[in-house]
Formats: C-alpha cells, structure tokens, sequence
C-alpha cells in the first residue's frame, strides 16, 4: 500500500464557454471581465486523485494552479471536490500571457521534486489552447513513465496499470511509480462540491510559490504572431439533382 | 580595595509632589493596559465560541421560534464575530469610562475624554475591521446572503447547466423528467435536504438556502421540473421532518433527502381545491391499520412516487381538527393511477389523479398528532409559497432578458424592435415589478428566518408573483411577435407554464382572503 503525496494539476484556468472576442490588435483573446473556470480535463484529474486517495492508495492530495490571484478559486473548487492543500505558483502580467505547456511543466517538475510526489495527474489537454503537452513535457523533464489519455488508472504494489485510449482502440500499459498520468474524458465523472465540502475548503491550505523560488526561467521560446477570428459562414446553395451538385463543385473549382 | 557596588538607578517619583495630571496620565496607562488584557480575555473567548459554533453541524433548525443563538449556521456568517466584538467594545468602553469618572475632576478633563476617545476609536475600527472581514466582497452587499449562499448557488448552477437544461425540451415533449435519476443527482449534492436535520442526511441550514436554492432553479428552461424538485424539498417533506416520528423519518424523509424516493403530496381532489377542509378521503382506523379510501387530483410526479405526503379524514369532528397527515407507499395494493392528466403547460411534470380503493397501512404511519394534519400542512404555506416566488422571479428576469436579446436584433420599420419607445419602456416597467417583488421575498424571508409569521407577506409576495408572471408573459410575448408563438422559444413556454401560479398552491382569491383577514376587511359576523 502506498502512502504518497500526488500532485495534481489545475493549472488550466480557462475561458468559460461564452463570447469569446479576439483582441482588437490580433494579439490574443479578451481576458478582461471574462469568467474563469477548471479545464474540464484537469476537473476529471482532480476526480481520480480524490477517488485514489479514498481508497487509500495515496496519502495526500495537493492541487497546483499556476497564474495569477484568480486561480486561488479554481484551486478552492478542487479543494471542495476533495484535495487537502494547494499551492498557487504566483504567474502574471506579461509571463501569463506567454506562459505555455514547456514553462508549465518546468514548475511541475520542480514541484513534484520538491514535494516528493510519487504521482502527477493532469488534464490531457487545455481547451482554450488545445496543447495536449504538459504531461508529457513534465514526464521528460523527470525522466519519469507517463500515461497519457488515461481512460482507466488502477496502482498495484508499486506499478501502475493505466488503459490508453488510442487511435486504433484501448492500449493497456504497465508502469512503475513514480509516474505522470494525464487524464482522458471516460477516466470517472466529477463530484459536484457539496456545501459543507466547500466550507471545509475555506479552511484548507494554499500555499504561495514563485517560479524564481523554483529556479523556474518562464521566458517563452514561441511568439505569437496574430490571432483571427475564423472566417464567417458563407450562405449555402442548394441543387436540385446530383449532376447539378456535380456541375456546381466544377464551376467553382473545388473538383 | 573599593567595593563596588552597584545600585540600580531607578527613577524615584516624588508621590507627595505629583500634580493631578501627572495621576491621572498614569491611572489612564494603569487602564490601557488593563483594557489590553481584559479584550485578549474576550478575544480569545469569542475565538473559541466561534470555532465550537463552526463546528457545530447537528442542529435542527426547523422548528420555529428557536433561540437564535442555538442556530449556528445563523451565526456562521459572522454576524456573530461582529456582534460578539461589538458587544465586547461596548463593555470594555464603559469600564474604562466609569473608571475614568472615578479620578479627580480636576484633572485635565479633556486629556481623559481624548484618551478614552481614542481607545473608543480604536476598538470600533477594531469592531469595523472584523465587520469587512467577517462578509466578504462580492457578498458584502447583499440583504439577504451570505457567500455560503452564492457558493450553494454556483454549484446548483453547474448542475443545472450539465444535468438538466440539455434535457428540457425532451422531457416537455415526453410530458415526463425522470424524476428517480434527476433527484439522485441533486441529492448527492446535498440540495434536497437544504433546511432539512443533518442526522437525515440535509443541511441542517435555515430558509434563506431554501430561497437561494429556488431562486438557482429558475434558471432551468421549464417550470414543470422546479416544480417537482419544490414539491419533494418543500411540500412533501417539511410536516414530516418536523412532527414526524423517527421510524418514519427512517423510512420515507432520508430517502426522499438522499434522492432515492420520489415524494408527492395527495391534498387536492376533484371536488377539493381550494376549500381543503371540504376533502372527502377517509382513512378509518381498523384495528392498527388505517383503511383509506378516496382519491386525490392535481398529484404532482403522482405517476413516478415512491410515496405520499395523504391529507385525509382520520374521524368525525370540526374539519379543522379532523385530519391527518400520513405516510403512504405509493406500491401498496388498491392505489390506482388513474391516468396522467394532459395540461396546458408544465408538460415535463407528470400530474396525476389517483383512486384509492380499500388501501392499508399502519397507523404508526400518521405523521405527528391525529387530527393535527390541517394544522401541519397549513404551518409549511409561508415556505411553499415564498419558494414559488423565489423560482419564478428569477424566470420573469429570464424572459426580460431573452425578449431584449431578441428584440435588439429583430428590426421592424428600419429599426431594431427595442428601440421603440413603446417596447423598451414596457420592459423597464416589468423589471421595476420584478425588482420590487424580489424586495418583498427577501424582507419577508428575512422576517421568517428570525422566527417571525410571515403569512400576510407570504400571501401578498405569491398574490403579486402569479399575477405579474402573467404580465411579463403576455407582454414578452407580444414582443416576439409570430416567433413567440412558436413552441421553438423559451417565452411561449414560460406563458403557458407560469400561468399556474395564480392557481396552484393556493389560487390568486384564496391569497385575497388571507390578506383581507389580516387588515381585518372580512364580513364580520
């Protein structure tokens, strides 16, 4: 039986589904005023490393966000959902806007070095930027096993067995611990923060990090160089027969 | 060899030459720190009694009138921090100004009141502060919640969004929600027993969740599911978790507060709406089995309960004092579902009509006292119906909103339809309604949670809502024009459903009466 901390991830603090508007100068999207919530993905994380720690398989949870003061909620949320402390690794101004996968998991790393974790849980992907490259970064930079997509995660002694899902199906892989596991849709279903888990979350810890502290250097090697709207929608035209259909793809030179 | 010794210099006070200023500058520092001491003492007192009240989950606050505070979750909010700190500068203020008067008058009069202003100062910025930090910045200014309330409420919301509004439009068509799966996710998440005992599995927390729960479940695009959720929190259940014994509460109100059986309420007959003490459903005592014949009308989620909340005649007498409310198993034999009735709105909550036909259940099954059921079902009115006030403002300011939406981009004559002068002017009107009705629910919720009788402001907050829900619908949906007539938006839906509330739950007259009561209008005898 293991009896280790795990870290996991909530670093994704996205956009939440409404008008998103892109930045009148092309730089990005409008942040300003725009309500933040847990990447879907990294909620699912959270789930499983509440559920393996009520089967005592683990010690500890600790839940990380890195960004500025409004992550503290999203970390609140996985505090409510079960997590016993957190820890806000404080990025912001101009490094969170070019904080990316690479500088995440640089900081994840370190963490998990310092805490000792002997598991780090992610979301496979953010959905505002859709990387999918956190969790694999973050298991280079330790040189430890990954496994990503994770749809099912069972610990046996000191293995893990975790069931990917992949292109062609389900692949069933085992690996030692300690290990980072990104978590995929059909992993389990979030619990919904009661009440009175919420108000114990009040009381829990989130502690205060600075990249520096971890010798973390958060410069970006990307730039981003425009961001568009996607085009509009043009009107459709209907044909009545197929030799129309056919006739018309001609005309406008798509076949 | 000198000795060398050494004496400690100490500054000798010449007491004999000392002038009344000079005493009493001293007495004033002997009292700070004095005062320093004695508010740690209270400090730290009031520290502990927060952490023990904090603590404090195991109490049941439902029934009215008791101490407030018993309640801890009253307290929670830090009302009692600010209260206790308030309390504890007001004593520490008189201590030190009686003491102060105690000292020469001669003194430097003005030095004392400086002194004794400046500690006043002092401990109410102390008081003040700890008012900020006992409400929190969003929450701060609201009348009536706290930031436990928006924390339930955000939570309600995710649930909604996710588990219920995707469905909506299937279940309206269905004329049914799947009321077994949908009650299981919100009892999970603790919602169906918000004012209900902790060792039942609820909250233990007092009506103003209820309010706060209701107000979220407006957000649901149909009225027919709030409505069910409502009948299972607030109208089966809260006679029998007050009054009921503990096997029943066992046996019907911890399932129905974990979300595993479905609750209905049996009030209502066919010849029996509005005038209850004319129903005509017998439950005569046969050894120790009650034998119940009758039936029941307008039987919210009637067809999918796992039991019912009966209203019926227990013995002969003044039918005030001749009924019983009792716990019945909707499996048990001689129930007949007569049939699913088709209405007019609604449609996602099953309503039926129920026959009952030589049924049999143990009179252990009576909730509370015999005879009292008329006295019960009347005591839950002010909640059921400040509950349907909460649920349907937060829909009128739904359908505000859609039809502004909608008519910003529809445009007639060159222009959008808002910018009419008629319409933007009608939809200022309504939202003044609104608001001011929300007032009302909020004083009056305020007023019962402190344990006061709300009934007139009850009545007066559910006569206005089923009244003004029909002005918004019909005005709304004059502005949709064609398109509001069509079953694709939410106005013509909320039309339809929200009609019912001048009529369900106690009809628009009924309310009259009880208000011309209490300004005593009524024909005397």
């Amino acid at each position: 039986m293991l009896c280790t901390p795990i870290l996991s991830t909530t670093h994704t603090h996205i956009f939440s589904l409404s008008q998103i508007r892109v930045k009148p100068d092309h730089s990005g999207v409008v942040t300003d005023g725009v309500k933040h919530s847990m990447n879907p993905f990294c909620e699912i994380a959270v789930e499983e490393a509440v559920k393996l720690k009520e089967k005592k398989l683990i010690k500890e949870v600790v839940a990380v966000s890195c960004g500025p003061t409004q992550v503290q909620e999203t970390i609140r949320t996985a505090l409510a959902m079960g997590a016993d402390r957190g820890i806000h690794v404080e990025v912001s101004g101009k490094d969170y806007e070019t904080l990316g996968p690479l500088q995440v998991s640089k900081i994840m790393a370190a963490l998990a070095k310092k805490e000792e974790a002997q598991l780090v849980i992610l979301g496979k992907q953010a959905i505002d930027d859709d990387c999918n490259q956190t969790g694999q970064m973050t298991a280079a930079l330790l040189d430890w096993p990954q496994g990503t997509f994770a749809s099912e995660v069972a610990i046996e002694g000191d293995k893990m067995k975790v069931v990917r899902e992949i292109d062609g199906g389900l692949e069933t892989i085992q690996i030692s611990m300690p290990a980072v596991i990104t978590a995929d849709l059909r992993l389990n279903t979030p619990r919904y923060a009661t009440l009175p888990n919420i108000m114990k979350a009040k009381k829990k810890k989130i502690a205060n990090v600075k990249p520096a502290d971890l010798g973390v250097d958060l410069t970006s090697r990307i730039q981003i160089l425009s961001v568009n709207d996607p085009p509009q929608r043009q009107a459709g035209v209907k044909v009545e027969t197929v030799d129309d259909l056919v006739a018309k793809l001609k005309e406008t030179g798509r076949i | 060899m000198s000795l060398f010794l050494v004496l400690q210099i100490m500054p000798v006070i010449d007491v004999e030459n000392l002038t009344d200023l000079e005493k009493a500058k001293m007495e004033v520092e002997q009292l700070k720190k004095e005062v320093k001491l004695e508010r740690a003492v209270v400090s730290k007192c009031c520290t502990e009694f927060m952490e023990h009240v904090q603590g404090l989950v195991e109490e049941d606050t439902l029934v009215k009138g008791i101490a407030e505070d018993k309640n801890p979750f009253k307290e929670l909010k830090g009302g009692c921090v600010w209260r206790m700190r308030r309390t504890e500068a007001v004593a520490v203020d008189m201590a030190l100004l009686e003491r102060t008067f105690r000292l020469h008058l001669t003194a430097n009069r003005s030095l004392f009141k400086a002194t004794a202003v400046c500690i006043k100062r002092q401990l109410s910025e102390k008081a003040s502060s700890k008012i900020k930090d006992a409400s929190s910045s969003e929450a701060s200014d609201h009348i009536l919640y706290s930031p436990e309330h928006f924390a339930l409420k955000e939570t309600l919301k995710k649930i909604v969004d996710q588990e219920i509004n995707p469905h909506v439009d299937k279940w309206e068509e269905e004329g049914m929600f799947p009321a077994h799966k949908v009650f299981k996710i919100l009892g999970n998440a603790g919602f169906l027993g918000v004012n209900k005992p902790v060792e039942y599995g609820g909250l233990g927390l007092d009506f103003s969740y209820s309010v706060a729960v209701a107000e979220e479940l407006g957000n649901i695009n149909c009225g027919g599911v709030p409505m069910a959720i409502g009948v299972q929190t607030d109208m089966a259940t809260p006679a029998l978790a007050r009054f009921g014994s503990a096997e029943l509460k066992r046996e019907f109100l911890l399932p129905s507060i974990m979300g595993d059986k479905v609750a209905c309420l049996g009030v209502s007959e066919v010849g029996a709406g509005s005038d209850v003490a004319s129903i005509k459903t017998k439950a005569v005592r046969k050894g120790d089995e009650l034998v119940i014949n009758g039936g029941k009308m307008w039987t919210t989620s009637g067809t999918q309960a796992d039991w019912m909340c009966l209203l019926a005649n227990t013995s002969d007498g003044p039918p005030h004092k001749s009924k019983s409310l009792i716990c019945l198993p909707m499996n048990s034999p001689g129930i007949h579902i007569a049939r699913k009735i088709d209405k007019m709105g609604m449609r996602s909550s099953d309503t039926a009509e129920v026959f009952f036909d030589d049924v049999r259940v143990p009179c252990q099954n009576i909730i509370g006292q015999e005879g009292m059921g008329f006295t019960y079902q009347m005591l839950q009115f002010q909640e059921e119906r400040l509950w349907g006030v909460a649920n349907i403002l937060t829909m009128m300011d739904k359908v505000i909103q859609e039809t502004v939406g909608y008519t910003r981009q529809r445009k007639i004559f060159n222009m959008p339809v808002l910018y009419h002068q008629a319409v933007h002017f009608r939809l200022a009107e309504l939202q003044t309604e609104v608001e001011l009705l929300r007032s009302l629910l909020y004083r009056a919720t305020g007023m019962y949670i402190k344990g006061q009788d709300v009934t007139k402001l009850a009545s007066m907050a559910k006569l206005k809502a089923g009244r003004l829900a029909r002005e918004v619908g019909d005005s709304c949906l004059q502005y949709w024009g064609g398109m509001g007539f069509t079953s694709d938006v939410l106005v013509s839906r909320f039309y339809r459903d929200a009609r019912l509330m001048s009529i369900g739950a106690g009809a628009d007259e009924v309310m009259l009466g009880i208000i011309c009561k209490y300004m005593d209008t009524m024909p005397r005898k």
